[in-house]
């Protein structure tokens, strides 16, 4: 995977080229490459540090550098259902399945995307939440939609407001001309699963290059053993759960027993 | 202390729900009912989703009306022969409410099913037990004599439930009752207690005095079987938050019980009503008004 991801990256770069000599490339670090949820997970702060290295021969650019990260989560099948009132009631009628859907996305840059660059270079590079491809199943067909529409809209909405879509154009800093800093917040209802973390540089609004890494993020211990026994073993966990259910019952029967 | 709960896949604080478990089994020790009808609207408002809401609430009433069936054993105030005939429906009733929560699970219809399950049965309920309780008052302060009892009825306590007269005998009417609550319940998240109790001491004309007991038998078998179904098929059953729940619930409805002694039973039964009508009209309120958002996200599992 990391492999994969330097010659992504690589690749990526010499696309960035693009018949000029560009000699800066990315050195990124993470705070962890694995979040751990537990019991008592309430979500993380994760911190990507970053370097711009330039070699000798590179002049200085004018207009200084400029820097998206986006950390794409595992992607999920959602659907999205629209409520309609019928008879007078409200019911789930309409709905849209978005296949693939990134499961967490958060897009975080030093200053506002558009400043960064055109809209033409971020669609092209699906950077924001605007430009970021969600597949619909439309009458058993798949394709994107237009930005407009109205489930799409939505989609992105509600998961704005459960914290998994984010757009934070004050994330990253730089605190040397050369050296940045990104704050990744991890809410606590992300989904377990491969977190993509790509770096991209900017500068003047020209895509310079990528670094690519990521961040895995699962269940551990007790959770672990819950949702695993849950999930494989289902028989025997409701019989567990139902014999603990009992044996509360009759520990609360011996323990406030009156006569 | 937040808490992450392994199946529902949200952080929750552990006193908000231990203090919901001791809450709800205060009210369900008082009136002798499940008390799953106002668990799982609770769940689904502290944002767990309703279906491991309606999963999770079965193993907390299992937990409950255990330890209630074994205070009511020693007090041999449960006809076991009547609860035995209910069970026979309840056990298939179980299973197809099941097959029907997965069904309409896949379909997407699921959370308004339960909604107007909600507002419909509540609300009759509800209604129903505050007018009935109201004219027992009424008649009370007019000085009239309570209403009396069938003759013959009171012989279900000696054990003999088959043996009445013509109007009860049949067990057919036992079995349905014992399968629609069986049904209601595993679709809805209920032990059906509240169905049962008046279904019983109107329809069948069971006494008082082993109604709550046998209701609490039924209670019991019905959803401890819902818990180990939901968990077999639809893998929603939160344990963690099922435990949280039940150790509340037990020490909740001790306290309960000893509350509901002092209340006199037309009074118990018309507070009891009106708690029943309001979560049907709480329900009947998100149906009817137009919501704030019409779109909602759901995760949908196929394996990934």
């Amino acid at each position: 995977m990391r492999r994969l991801g330097i010659s992504l990256a690589a690749l990526l770069l010499a696309f960035g080229l693009n018949g000029q000599a560009r000699a800066e490339h990315l050195v990124v670090a993470l705070s962890t490459h694995q979040v751990q949820i537990n019991s008592s997970f309430v979500g993380t702060d994760l911190v990507l540090f970053g370097a711009i290295e330039r070699d000798e021969k590179t002049v200085a650019r004018s207009g200084g550098y400029d820097i998206v990260v986006r950390v794409t989560g595992p992607p999920q099948t959602e659907v999205t259902r629209r409520k309609s009132r019928v008879l007078g009631i409200w019911v789930n009628a309409e709905s849209r399945v978005f296949l693939e859907a990134p499961g967490y996305l958060a897009v975080l840059s030093n200053r506002p995307l558009n400043e960064i660059a055109g809209p033409e270079v971020l669609r092209r590079y699906r950077i924001g939440l605007e430009n970021v491809t969600l597949p619909q199943v439309i009458a058993g067909d798949i394709g994107d939609v237009p930005v407009n529409d109205p489930f799409r809209m939505a989609f992105l909405r509600l998961n704005r407001e459960l914290r998994l879509y984010r757009e934070a154009p004050n994330a990253v800093t730089f605190f040397a001309p050369h050296l940045l800093r990104a704050a990744i917040r991890i809410p606590a209802n992300v989904p377990v699963g491969t977190y993509i973390v790509d770096v991209i540089l900017f500068s003047e609004g020209v895509m310079l290059g990528t670094s690519n890494s990521a961040i895995e993020i699962q269940k551990v211990g007790f959770e672990q053993f819950v949702a695993s026994s849950a999930h494989e073993h289902g028989l025997l966990y409701g019989l567990a759960t139902a014999g603990l259910a009992l044996l509360t019952g009759w520990i609360a029967s011996v323990v406030f027993r009156r006569d | 202390m937040e808490i992450y709960l392994p199946i529902a896949d949200i952080p929750v604080n552990l006193f908000l729900l231990f203090l919901m478990g001791i809450a709800v089994g205060f009210i369900s020790g008082m009136f002798g009912i499940g008390g799953g009808f106002l668990m799982t609207p609770l769940l689904i408002f502290i944002g767990i989703s309703p279906a491991v809401a309606v999963a999770s609430v079965a193993s907390h009433i299992s937990a409950s009306s255990f330890s209630g069936v074994i205070a009511y054993w020693r007090r041999s105030a449960i006809d076991l022969a009547l609860a035995l005939m209910l069970l026979c429906g309840g056990i298939i009733g179980t299973a197809a409410g099941v097959w029907l929560f997965s069904f309409l699970r896949s379909i997407g219809q699921l959370d308004i099913t339960i909604g107007l399950s909600y507002v419909t049965l509540l609300s009759i309920v509800g209604g129903m037990m505050i007018a009935e309780s109201m004219r027992a008052i009424l008649r009370a302060r007019q000085g009239k004599p309570a209403e009396l009892r069938r003759p013959g009825s009171h012989t279900w306590i000696h054990g003999l439930p088959f043996k009445q007269s013509k109007i009860y005998v049949s067990a057919i009417p036992v079995v349905v009752i014992g399968f629609l609550i069986g049904f209601i319940g595993a679709v809805m998240g209920i032990g059906g207690g509240f169905l049962l109790v008046p279904a019983l001491i109107y329809l069948m004309r069971v006494p008082t005095g082993v109604v709550v007991g046998t209701s609490m038998f039924l209670t019991l078998v019905t959803m401890t079987g819902a818990t180990v179904m939901h968990a077999a098929t639809n893998h929603l059953v939160d344990a963690v938050l099922a435990l949280t729940l039940m150790v509340g619930g037990v020490i909740g409805a001790q306290f309960g019980a000893r509350a509901g002694q002092r209340i006199r039973g037309e009074q118990l039964r018309l507070l009891l009503g009106i708690l029943v009508l309001m979560v049907g009209l709480r329900f009947a309120y998100d149906l009817i008004l137009q919501p704030d958002e019409l779109y909602s996200v759901r995760h949908l599992e196929n394996g990934m």
